[in-house]
């Protein structure tokens, strides 16, 4: 399905994201990765570092609803491609992330802004294979 | 306050996913088909977050502390390995099989679409599969 070019929407956002991720850095000197801090707080990884966590993704999740109450509009989550994709994607997801030690925020954001180099290696790594993957599945198997 | 702060750090991240586009599988999985429908609004969602966070850092770090005490916790790792990469490479593929990815997905989680529930379920089970089979996992090769 066709979405609309939405630059200075994805830009503005981009900036609050990043903002995000230097509050995060300011007051906990923690990088802003999901990765970790969702199965940091799936798993209690450390239990000092429970309620932070827990508490950011409440703020997270959130986040949506806030915008719906000052807007009136919930933001836009259109799922193009079945149950079963989001469910084995999702699983691939889980691994690889925990494998490569981390995804967008955190190699993405954060990783490339320190320029890390392991974050300068996933980086271009993962959005290939995603571009691949989008390639074989919409132009090989037509989905 | 700690917890205070993580909530509206969480808040503001994921407003900024919420208005760029980036819990929007559609405008994700657009993204990447550049031979399709293509939207390169992510683009700008990746340059707004990296020059915020870019300078936003290194402001950060004249500070010889976090807010809230402690230190800043940087991850230092150079080495590429194969797990660095195998697993980036897996994340990409999950990411462009279902559109969401970890950072995008828990502040979707607000809209109360079973969809993204589906999905952060998918990602626990990647990451529990991770724990499982990291006994196994070959021995680092010495540098």
């Amino acid at each position: 399905m066709e979405t609309v070019f939405t630059p200075f929407a994805s830009f503005g956002g981009g900036l609050a994201i990043g903002f995000g991720a230097v509050l995060l850095m300011l007051g906990l000197g923690r990088i802003f990765g999901a990765t970790g801090i969702m199965s940091g707080a799936l798993f209690f990884e450390n239990r000092d570092e429970l309620s932070w966590r827990l508490a950011l993704i409440a703020g997270m999740i959130l986040a949506p609803l806030a915008i719906f109450a000052v807007t009136g509009t919930m933001p836009a989550v259109n799922v193009p491609v079945s149950p079963a994709m989001i469910a084995i994607g999702g699983v691939i997801v889980g691994l690889g992330a925990s494998l490569g030690s981390g995804c967008t925020s955190g190699h993405g954001v954060c990783g490339l802004s320190r320029l890390s180099i392991r974050s300068i290696v996933a980086v271009p790594t993962f959005m290939a294979t995603a571009a691949i993957t989008v390639f074989i599945v919409r132009h090989v198997f037509g989905a | 306050m700690k917890l205070i702060f993580a909530l509206i750090t969480g808040l503001v991240f994921g407003s900024g996913i919420a208005v760029s586009g980036m819990m929007d599988p559609a405008k994700v999985l657009n993204f990447f088909d550049v031979a399709g429908t293509w939207d390169p609004s992510l683009a700008f969602v990746m340059g707004g977050a990296l020059v915020v966070t870019f300078i936003g850092y290194r402001l950060v770090w004249r500070r010889n502390a976090p807010l809230f005490g402690g230190r800043f916790q940087i991850p230092n790792g150079s080495d590429i390995d194969v797990k660095l990469i195998g697993g980036s490479a897996l994340f990409g593929i999950g990411w462009g099989i279902a559109g969401f990815c970890p950072g995008a997905a828990i502040p979707a989680l607000g809209t109360g679409r079973w969809e993204v529930a589906l999905f952060l379920v998918a990602v626990a089970v990647g990451f529990y599969l991770r724990r499982l089979i990291a006994p196994f996992q070959p021995a680092r090769v010495a540098s």
